[in-house]
């Protein structure tokens, strides 16, 4: 997609469909991981075929999103890797959550809260693919002894509650912080925007040119 | 078997529903009296006849065991132990090993599909298989490592204490088989009566540590041991001695599924008053300014 007159180009083509077929593979598997976590949400299994079909696929859509977050981490890391402004920044999150940026410092091309959900994404991602394996019996059962398997079990509850707790801050931070879902969409955003919440990425985007 | 009792279910797992109280029945136990057991096993033969189950063929190990282990097809399993006693002598311990039938079932606790395992008011533990789903969590619930999973249909198998036959008043079919009354079967109550006449004369015969073996730990159980030396359950092909649901699987499928789903509810609740007291973040048009400027260049000037 063309960026239009104004904007700024945020994310490729490529880099949206591996966003978005990320995405698509933590609902399936927040969605059939819950209807096994909690009788009163079994009824979940029905959007997979039933109770075998929801056990059989999870760990399928798993394995999807270890290989689409790779690709997504190696996209995105080294604009994720912290630094001092970010300590600056999370001191002044009380303003930020309250809609008011003014003496918050400038911030490139992610802010420190973003980069809390990437690497919360991606150690979370790798505790559950870890746990995961240990406990999709179909395959893997006999490597492990029952100990190790329940040691797994538990991270790996923990853990999927722990990146869904994330998810929901990451989705509503684009809800919330108007002017973000285009950049995932489209591909770009307003200079507003961008002046708004990433002004030094802005600066050194318009640098580039 | 599913639903041949269904007015007998006193739990059922990841249900909510309230069982049927209408009525009441004893519970039953079977009394596994070990120092009774020859090795024979006309138990595990019947247990296959009856349920009509044809494990397959294994390579010789170099013990008795056979099969080997457990497994989808094999519900009980003699196992046998040398051991070499404090007078050094030697003792072979020959233990019928089976699911347990325990009053807290571990399995039941860890299993997530609705009536894929019930307990009946007497005291059985069965599996459901139609609502099984094979995840193989009552493997990591038992504490005595009792369900195996087939790889033929995925799905988890054990002892069902021959409950088609005890609902028609029959004695499981491996007590029935016992050559040596080594195997009773009747109402727990019963069983412990007969167990302690047993015990009584075990220690009259010099086995001062005879006992029998009914783990409070998981509640009691509905299959209980006469042991030669109750204090030493492990010498019994790793019986175990103070058998739990582990404090692991306690944790994973008690307290933590409601704080987790409160937490996550909270979280998404937390996030919506957040939109309501402070509002959505908007671009301003002085920011269109600013960026529009900053993006040909020219906020430094």
């Amino acid at each position: 997609m063309k960026t239009p007159p104004g904007s700024v180009s945020r994310y490729t083509t490529a880099a949206r469909i591996n966003h978005w077929i990320t995405a698509a593979c933590l609902i399936l598997l927040a969605l059939s991981g819950m209807a096994l976590f909690h009788p009163s949400l079994f009824f979940l299994t029905g959007l997979f075929g039933g109770g075998a079909y929801t056990r059989a696929i999870h760990p399928w859509f798993g394995s999807v999103l270890l290989v689409s977050f790779g690709i997504l981490f190696i996209r995105f890391v080294r604009f994720n890797l912290w630094n001092s402004d970010d300590n600056r920044w999370m001191g002044k999150i009380g303003r930020v959550l309250a809609n008011d940026e003014e003496n918050v410092p400038e911030v490139g091309r992610y802010n420190a809260g973003q980069k809390l959900v990437f690497w919360g994404m991606t150690l979370l991602i790798l505790a559950l693919f870890g746990s995961g394996i240990v406990i999709w019996d179909v395959y893997f059962a006999k490597y492990t002894l029952i100990g190790q398997k329940r040691i797994a079990a538990v991270v790996h509850s923990l853990a999927a509650v722990g990146i869904i707790g994330i998810w929901i801050v990451h989705v509503y931070a684009a809800l919330w912080i108007k002017g973000t879902i285009s950049a995932m969409m489209r591909g770009s955003v307003s200079a507003g925007w961008s002046w708004r919440h990433h002004r030094k990425w802005l600066r050194e985007t318009a640098g580039r040119r | 078997m599913a639903n041949l009792q269904s007015l007998d279910i006193l739990r059922s797992s990841a249900s909510t529903e309230t069982p049927s109280r209408i009525r009441e029945q004893p519970e039953v136990a079977k009394l596994i009296d070990v120092s009774r057991c020859i090795g024979c096993k006309a138990c595990q033969a019947a247990c296959m006849e009856w349920n009509d189950l044809r494990p397959e063929m294994e390579d010789f190990t170099g013990v008795y065991d056979n099969p080997s282990d457990l497994n989808p097809s094999t519900w009980t399993l003699m196992r046998f132990t040398e051991w070499e006693n404090e007078a050094g002598n030697l003792e072979w311990l020959i233990r019928k090993d089976g699911c347990m039938h325990c009053s807290d079932p571990g399995c039941l606790k860890a299993c997530p599909s609705p009536g894929a395992i019930v307990q009946y008011s007497n005291g059985i533990v069965d599996f459901v298989s139609e609502n099984c789903i094979g995840c193989g969590y009552c493997v990591k619930g038992c504490p005595f490592n009792i369900p195996r999973i087939s790889t033929a249909d995925s799905k988890a198998y054990k002892c069902t204490l021959c409950s088609d036959r005890v609902a028609v008043g029959q004695a499981p079919a491996c007590a029935k088989a016992c050559p040596t009354g080594a195997i009773q079967f009747g109402s727990k109550s019963d069983m412990q009566e007969l167990a302690h006449e047993r015990i009584i004369d075990l220690n009259e015969r010099g086995f001062k540590q005879a006992g029998l073996y009914d783990p409070e730990g998981v509640g009691g159980t509905h299959v209980m041991y006469v042991l030669h030396h109750a204090d030493k359950p492990q010498i019994y092909a790793n019986l175990p001695d103070k058998p739990h649901i582990s404090r692991l699987v306690q944790l994973w499928k008690g307290m933590f599924k409601p704080i987790a789903l409160a937490g996550l509810a909270f979280t998404a609740v937390a996030g919506f008053f957040h939109y309501v007291v402070a509002g959505p973040n908007e671009v301003q048009p002085e920011d269109e300014e600013h960026g529009r400027k900053a993006l040909d260049g020219k906020d430094r000037a």
